[in-house]
């Protein structure tokens, strides 16, 4: 488990990083918080001539509001998201979502901004990133672009962001108000999701008047259950209504095989942990 | 004199001590393997085929011979005649097939993992680098995968020149024993008739610290440090497979973190790296990655379990019939043809049936070899009737523990001859099962069950019980001599009294995590009355502990810590002699306690310390003593001993996810007297976690060219605290009659029991629904599967046929999804 050789940099503002990646072109990855790239590399499944570290980028940590908006820096670790009083109160689905991450010791290494960048569909902050609406913030050589969540993932491991470019913040509406529920089912603690369902609504009036459902694991990327959150509009969130609304999970899903789950086994879930995550947000 | 010691005041048995052993390793002063480096040493990389089945056409390394800093590159052809065989050391039946199992791959490679190229450089990092750097061309072959299609007569061959895949089928009946009756006779006489066949899935041994082999050639001898848990056979084997004469092999397990039967082997690494060590004249090391240990140790069980049980309607079983197939993957390794075999003398477990056949099919598939893993053949045994024994109590719609308790051997049994041959020492299946029942709440638990079957829950509850048996102590000679093991089964042990009073304890015995520093000196002390810090316990280094058979099979303490009392009571003996001539008096005169020999009736009295002093300065001794205070006692064991406990587990199923949890698990565990029963307390959780991860978690997985897809802990998946339930424990003392301590063993116990307990409970949970069976691990997806299909069949079905009795017509598994 010895990776192979490369030149490392440790750059400390996002100006140098983007200058260092674009000189050197796709033969360099982006180190965060080393969750998943270092065994990819001491596993050789990658092998880049460069590796540039952004743990010293001191602005791309932290989290603060913008008016209707909350920003997460990338580099924000698991752990600080997870403490923190205004993604609780303006984002309580990422705030859920995160307690199910892994292990503590991961959730002090790993980041909010590394998990969404690796685009592992099993990964479990994509989903709220992308029911939430989320803006991804990146910056390349010629300045910062905003990359809608609907478009940012774009296949397995795969988001809209260049070679050349870093994430360096996520920009989240708020949801003050509502309330979410992450319904993460694996098969030991510490594994992947085999499926994963992340919900937030705002129930007005004993009604639904707001829903949003991504879904974890069920395709190429992470999914927006639209069919779920248009069939609980204006609906009491009662049994009957959370399990018709549930039936239409697996719309626009294409999910895969693996020894945990087969295709129909995997459906069935991404139904069953729909209405479970949609019982549970309405009631809380 | 009297050389039994009378008891202290509070004796060291029976005290949790906390473990010697503890503050150096919490704190990070360990001697693992990899952590040494003599002067000069280059690092050893290993390269692994990536097919499971191959004719190797050619290896290309002058790339990686020109790379920086590297040594030496080899290739199994340059090693081909020097490299020898790796051992099996259980030829089962005298007929067996054994293929040549070179430790590096020569011609062809018949397992995916299997060494082909070595590279020696100045780093471990250059020797890495090296290996992208050797190119091997494979001409495919046919790959032989299942167990069942590769016994076939025509099924491709993993070794072309054995002209099978079949190793050996090894057989037990018990009219040609002369044990008991005819098996066929009594299925044929059955008022109930059970069939069933079930899948022990592969294991692999999740040790945590990854295998490690040093060999430094510089000195007079070959100093060899491994990961191992048998440092005293590998001596031998490496001057059996290599011919380099055994006095010129020093072989050291230093701290070695953890087995579970994953070390007890001979392994091609250790070879490999003595060679190559051998070639440079120069210290070599090789440490592996986790990934190379999924690969390349060893694993375990894999066996599929065809078993038909007799019985009269009310509940007594009268024959058990078992027909196996195990897979012993590629090669032949240590032990690995006798690990079922163990199993034949445990399927009866603590029942008397009056007929018994069982018969063993070995099969070589081009998989990673298999061999011992915790509890080795006894798991498998152990599972399969005690899931035979809830079968039948579902056919006959009793109470499974009423069903066990018509067919246990009762406490007034014993000792008991066994319809497998073995002699039963001691044993009291009702206390331990009394009790268990009282804790677990077994009632409640029952009338919940029935009000959740009532109401339809989407969550059901289940309750599976294992009363297990299982033969340790590992293991008279003379036995094992009968099973046709290729050495015996006796311990040795020197106890040293140094000049100061101080005392050494060498034992044979090999720990790689079992507290034998901590147990071995509670004994001692107690027997010679020094206290527990004055005492240090020598092992795992042929130098200093030259004599030992190692740590496996539950043997350490019931063996080797035997051998420590009677080296120790030989000191006693011996230092009376010394005593009495000090005190001018007669040994018969002398009582010795607590560290002291006292005349009787007398203030007179000499300590055992001053007893060392004198012995050192031998100024004075009595005649024909000889001037030290040692002694040294090989011990071998009359008989095995036999622990057995009650196991229940009250799981709960998610009828809609098929998700399981265990809510809660009572074991009582009877292992007879206890040295330390915190040491014990952490075997039986350990052992829990392991069967538990067995029964819901584990398997090594294969695709159909045989690539293992589970070689990382990302895929196979090792449960942690935050999966297992709070285990409730208690135990009942039975003493065994075999040896003096009382003691059984108790390192595998957690594991062979609990495996069935949970499985038991996962298909009463959801047995109403027409599930007969849940193939292991039983994963999410296969309890949903087995319910899905069993809804769908009894939708569909017409009511069931009259009588008793049923079977898996299709040799496949009833009612339970194998996805």
């Amino acid at each position: 488990m010895i990776p192979a050789e490369f030149d490392y940099v440790a750059p400390s503002t996002v100006e140098e990083a983007v200058r260092t990646l674009s000189s050197a072109g796709e033969d360099a990855k982006v180190l965060a918080g080393g969750q998943s790239l270092l065994p990819v590399l001491r596993m050789r499944l990658a092998d880049p001539s460069l590796v540039v570290d952004l743990g010293k980028v001191a602005e791309m940590r932290g989290i603060r509001e913008e008016g209707d908006e909350l920003v997460i820096g990338a580099m924000t670790s698991h752990h600080d998201v997870l403490r923190d009083d205004l993604v609780s109160e303006h984002a309580g689905l990422i705030a859920l979502t995160t307690r199910t991450v892994a292990d503590p010791q991961v959730r002090h290494r790993g980041t909010f901004g590394g998990s969404i960048t690796h685009a592992d569909p099993a990964g479990d902050l994509l989903a709220p990133v992308l029911a939430m609406d989320a803006e991804m913030v990146v910056a390349g050589p010629s300045g910062r672009r905003n990359i809608a969540a609907r478009e940012f993932f774009v296949d397995y491991f795969t988001t809209a962001i260049e070679p050349d470019e870093i994430l360096v913040e996520v920009r989240l509406p708020k949801y003050t108000g509502w309330s979410a529920h992450y319904e993460k089912f694996n098969r030991v603690a510490q594994a992947w999701s085999v499926v994963g369902v992340a919900t937030t609504v705002l129930v007005e009036g004993g009604k639904i008047a707001r829903a949003r459902v991504g879904l974890t694991n069920m395709g190429a990327t992470p999914i927006r259950a639209e069919g779920v959150e248009q069939a609980l509009l204006g609906a009491a969130p009662t049994e009957e209504a959370i399990r018709q609304a549930a039936a239409r999970a697996t719309e626009g899903t294409s999910a895969g095989s693996d020894a945990n789950a087969d295709v129909d086994y995997r459906e069935h879930l991404a139904e069953v942990l729909t209405g479970r995550a949609l019982a549970t947000a309405a009631s809380s | 004199m009297t050389a039994t010691p009378v008891s202290p005041s509070e004796p060291e048995l029976g005290r949790a001590r906390k473990r010697k052993e503890d503050a150096r390793l919490v704190t990070g002063r360990t001697r693992w393997t990899d952590n040494m480096s003599p002067p000069g040493t280059v690092h050893l990389a290993v390269l692994r085929s990536p097919v499971a089945h191959a004719r190797i056409s050619s290896i290309d390394t002058s790339e990686a011979r020109r790379m920086s800093g590297v040594h030496a590159v080899v290739t199994g052809a340059d090693i081909a005649q020097r490299q020898g065989s790796l051992p099996c050391a259980w030829p089962v039946t005298e007929d067996m097939k054994a293929p040549d199992a070179p430790s590096m791959a020569v011609d062809s490679v018949n397992f995916a993992g299997e060494a082909v190229a070595m590279v020696a450089a100045r780093s471990a990092a250059e020797a890495r680098d090296a290996l992208d750097a050797i190119d091997v061309d494979y001409e495919d072959l046919d790959v032989v995968l299942d167990i069942e299609s590769a016994a076939r007569d025509g099924s491709p061959l993993v070794h072309e020149e054995l002209g099978t895949n079949r190793n050996a089928t090894w057989t037990f009946d018990s009219v040609e024993a002369g044990t008991g009756g005819d098996v066929e006779q009594a299925l044929r006489d059955a008022e109930v008739r059970v069939d069933r066949t079930f899948r022990q899935q592969r294991l692999i041994p999740a040790f945590m610290e990854p295998r490690s082999v040093l060999v430094d050639p510089t000195g007079e001898q070959y100093t060899v440090w491994s990961a191992t848990q048998v440092p005293h056979i590998l001596r031998t084997m490496i001057a059996m497979t290599l011919g380099t004469p055994e006095h010129k092999v020093r072989v050291i397990a230093p701290d070695v973190g953890g087995g579970f039967g994953g070390k007890l082997q001979v392994t091609p690494e250790e070879m490999l790296t003595f060679l190559m060590a051998e070639q440079l004249g120069r210290p070599v090391k090789w440490t592996e990655s986790r990934s190379e240990t999924m690969i390349s140790g060893h694993h375990g069980r894999d066996q599929v379990q065809r078993l038909s049980l007799a019985a009269r309607a009310d509940g007594t079983v009268t024959g058990l019939k078992v027909d196996l197939l195990a897979d012993m993957g590629a090669y032949l390794r240590l032990v690995s043809p006798g690990v079922p075999i163990l199993g034949a003398l445990m399927f009866n477990s603590i029942y008397k049936f009056d007929a018994y056949r069982f018969t063993c099919t070995n099969v070589f598939t081009n998989k990673t070899p298999t061999d011992a893993y915790r509890g080795a053949g006894r798991p498998e045994a152990t599972f399969a009737i005690e899931r035979m024994m809830d079968e039948l109590a579902a056919e006959l719609d009793m109470d499974p523990m009423e069903v066990r308790r018509r067919n246990w051997i009762s406490h007034e049994e014993f000792p008991f001859d066994t319809i497998a041959g073995l002699t039963y020492d001691s044993g009291n299946y009702e206390a331990a099962t009394d009790r268990a029942m009282e804790m677990f709440g077994y009632q409640q638990l029952r009338d919940e069950q029935v009000q959740r079957r009532q109401r339809g829950d989407t969550v059901q509850l289940g309750i599976g019980i294992s009363t297990f048996t299982e033969m340790c102590g590992l293991a008279p000679s003379r036995v094992l001599g009968s099973l046709s093991y290729g050495a015996g089964g006796w311990e040795h042990s020197q106890v040293r009294v140094l000049p100061t009073g101080k005392v050494e304890v060498v034992t044979g015995t090999s720990p790689h995590g079992q507290s034998h520093v901590t147990a071995w000196s509670q004994i001692v002390s107690d027997r010679l009355g020094v206290p527990f810090e004055d005492i240090e316990v020598l092992h795992g280094d042929t130098q200093s502990s030259p004599r030992g058979l190692d740590t496996y099979g539950s043997r350490s303490l019931a063996v080797g810590g035997i051998a420590a009392v009677q080296a120790s009571d030989k000191v006693v003996d011996k230092a009376g002699k010394i005593a009495a001539h000090m005190l001018e008096c007669s040994e018969q005169d002398l009582d010795f306690a607590e560290g002291r020999f006292a005349v009787r009736g007398t203030d007179k009295g000499v300590g055992i310390t001053d007893v060392a002093l004198a012995a050192f300065t031998a100024h004075d001794l009595p005649e024909g003593v000889e001037p030290n205070l040692d002694a040294e006692a090989s011990y071998d064991p009359e008989n095995f001993s036999f622990p057995h406990g009650t196991h229940l587990c009250a799981a709960e199923v998610d009828t809609e996810t098929g998700g399981v949890r265990i809510r809660s698990y009572v074991c009582v565990d009877d292992v007879g007297s206890v040295v330390n029963p915190l040491i014990v307390e952490g075997q039986v959780h350990g052992g829990l976690a392991q069967g538990i991860a067995q029964a819901l978690y584990e398997e090594a997985i294969h695709d159909e060219d045989g690539t293992l897809t589970t070689a990382t802990f990302a895929d196979y998946l090792v449960p942690s605290t935050m999966d297992l339930p709070e285990f409730r424990t208690d135990r009942t003392e039975t003493e065994a009659t075999s040896n003096p301590l009382g003691v059984k063993g108790v390192g595998e116990a957690g594991t062979i029991a609990s495996t069935p307990a949970v499985v038991n409970a996962v298909v009463d949970a959801i047995r109403h629904y027409g599930v007969t069976d849940v193939r292991m691990p039983c994963s999410p997806q296969r309890v949903w599967r087995a319910l899905s299909e069993a809804r769908s069949s009894s939708a569909t079905e017409a009511e069931s046929g009259g009588g008793l009795g049923s079977s898996d017509s299709d040799g496949g598994f009833a009612t339970g999804g194998d996805r």
